[in-house]
């Protein structure tokens, strides 16, 4: 029905020896949010700095909109906008000025570069801050000036990468929020990250990427089915119930001062429904239910082998 | 098949063509608010002619000045005011080129660079804009330099179309060695050296006839001094200013500025696409 807004096909680049990027596939549809995750090293800004026209490829197709990033780069930037790890912005100049500069490098004419400016400066609440020099912003006010900046000519197609890194956890959420926000209006999203809760939060798909390979792709959900280590956990009334529902269900782990069982499971409905439907014919009453699915922590363990990513939370 | 591939890359071609005039403006308005705000590097390209101009009127003047040929020995100081007048104007254009390359080789490293660099802007406006800021700064600099010199008794005898032709050339050149200092700012590995290349620039107007008479130097350094830029561009204005012999100081000037135009431009372009595209 409609073309992906990124298609990514055996994507291929080495610095020296080094290969950073080993044969990637990766499709984006538009008007979705992608999360490419992994730990530093794994060439998520690689991709992003392929996509965005500042790298080029050595092997393999890269399209955005469409447009094939190294045969028509002009094309592609006229859709794309990026906000980097690194702010990309003017320090020598205001807020206010630095919008100003992008629109008019995006030629929308005198008049609608002020509308604009102005009206992404009360978007992003740096109306207080506009004329004053970047010097006196924080680190937030920075990184959300950048983003409008990316904004001014409202491009179909945005990459950010690593954009809540270094950020306090209250602007982390405002950025979480504009984030949803653009995709609300139906721009295509790209972003990088190593925190798994942001992937989780943000993402309708993800691509995990380590040591320049996909090792897997999917929605988040899909992602923690991949692994083992979900659990049914019951809670029971008394010891008699609990004894009995140990004998009944097998294989499980018994807490006795908890008086609560721990019962494996793939986190799906269909095991949950099986436990229910064999307490229900024995006649045994659950006190207290809950199910835990692996987060992406176990995701990533599994997937990669290693534990670099975890201790990100904030 | 091919025809549509045709099409596609010659759109975004023109497109980028007709607004190559916009950006260049567009940039040059950044250069030239970043010049406002941070007026350091501007003021060091002023303050640095105007010091040597003093140094070399009033503590060798005297000497150097008697020692001009068919010069008044009493009048010494006052014939070399006029005489180091043109090499002092085009010391304060190649002294820019320090400035300029620093600068450069700062924004490169920005943040700021690499966005402009994931935007369809023409790649030439980005440097455009520092070539013509840095002119403008040039030319400031040099008419600030010469009310200096005029305080001190430098007194032209030009006539309106003498300074007009003059004005032209110094604007010519001050574009010429811009692209220059752009490329060489380019080149530098980091901000620290970025002004270390040009410096060479600023030796040159010392190995012309700015200072002495070519003739007064040993013949190999003399060889030098009659053949480079810097020679017919001091004669040329010196010609202009005061009517001495222009020769074809003129048209070697205007030939010099096309070359280095031309090879800065190069240069620097070449440098901007290998830094952009890894």
């Amino acid at each position: 029905m409609n073309t992906p807004a990124i298609e990514v096909r055996g994507l291929r680049k080495s610095y020296g020896t080094k290969a950073v990027l080993d044969d990637v596939d990766l499709t984006v549809g538009a008007g979705t949010v992608t999360a490419l995750l992994g730990p530093n090293g794994a060439g998520k800004t690689t991709t992003v700095h392929i996509l965005s026209t500042l790298v080029r490829p050595d092997g393999g197709t890269a399209l955005v909109n469409g447009r094939d990033v190294v045969r028509d780069p002009d094309g592609v930037r006229a859709a794309i906008g990026l906000t980097g790890q690194f702010s990309a912005v003017d320090k020598l100049l205001t807020g206010e000025e630095n919008l100003m500069l992008m629109a008019r490098l995006r030629h929308l004419g005198a008049k609608r570069s002020k509308n604009r400016a102005a009206e992404l400066l009360e978007q992003f609440d740096l109306v207080e801050a506009a004329r004053k020099p970047l010097a006196t912003y924080s680190g937030g006010m920075q990184r959300r000036l950048d983003l409008a900046m990316t904004l001014v000519s409202a491009p179909s197609v945005i990459f950010l990468d690593e954009p809540t890194t270094g950020l306090d956890p209250r602007s982390r959420h405002t950025m979480w929020d504009i984030v949803r926000s653009l995709v609300a209006d139906g721009t295509t999203v790209l972003l990088t990250t190593q925190y798994l809760d942001e992937a989780d939060e943000l993402a309708d798909r993800i691509a995990v990427l380590d040591g320049g390979r996909l090792v897997a792709e999917g929605t988040p959900d899909e992602l923690k089915r991949l692994v083992p280590g979900g659990h049914i956990r019951l809670r029971f009334a008394d010891a008699a119930r609990l004894d009995a529902a140990s004998r009944l269900l097998g294989e499980s782990a018994r807490d006795d001062a908890g008086l609560s069982l721990t019962v494996p499971s793939d986190g799906g409905v269909g095991a949950l429904r099986t436990v229910l439907d064999r307490l229900d014919t024995a006649n045994l009453e659950v006190d207290d239910l809950s199910i835990h699915t692996p987060d992406l922590d176990d995701v990533f363990f599994a997937l990669t082998g290693r534990v670099e990513t975890k201790g990100t939370e904030s | 098949m091919t025809t549509i591939t045709a099409k596609r890359q010659t759109a975004p071609g023109t497109r980028q063509q007709s607004h190559v005039l916009a950006d260049s403006v567009t940039m040059l308005r950044r250069n030239l608010l970043h010049m406002l705000r941070y007026p350091g590097l501007s003021v060091f390209t002023i303050v640095g002619p105007v010091v040597l101009l003093l140094f070399f009127v009033f503590v060798f003047g005297g000497t150097l000045g008697a020692g001009l040929p068919g010069a008044d020995p009493a009048g010494g100081r006052e014939a070399y005011v006029a005489y180091v007048m043109p090499g002092i104007l085009l010391l304060t254009i190649a002294g820019s080129a320090g400035g300029i390359a620093t600068t450069v080789s700062m924004d490169m490293t920005e943040g700021i660079t690499a966005r402009f660099r994931t935007m369809a802007i023409s790649r030439a406006a980005v440097l455009a804009g520092h070539v013509l800021g840095n002119t403008i700064q040039a030319i400031i600099a040099v008419v600030l330099v010469l009310g200096v010199g005029l305080l001190i008794g430098f007194r032209p005898t030009a006539g309106f179309i003498e300074w007009i032709s003059a004005a032209g050339l110094i604007v010519l050149i001050a574009y010429a060695i811009s692209w220059l200092g752009v490329a060489m700012g380019m080149q530098a590995k980091s901000a620290e050296t970025a002004s270390n290349l040009p410096l060479v620039l600023t030796f040159l107007p010392f190995l012309s006839s700015g200072f002495v008479p070519t003739e007064s130097m040993p013949e190999w350094l003399q060889w030098f001094a009659q053949y480079q830029p810097f020679t017919p561009f001091i004669e040329a204005i010196r010609g202009l200013l005061l009517g001495t012999p222009l020769g074809w100081s003129p048209v070697l000037a205007i030939g010099w500025c096309v070359v280095i135009v031309v090879a800065g431009y190069a240069w620097s372009m070449a440098i901007y696409e290998r830094k952009s595209v890894r």
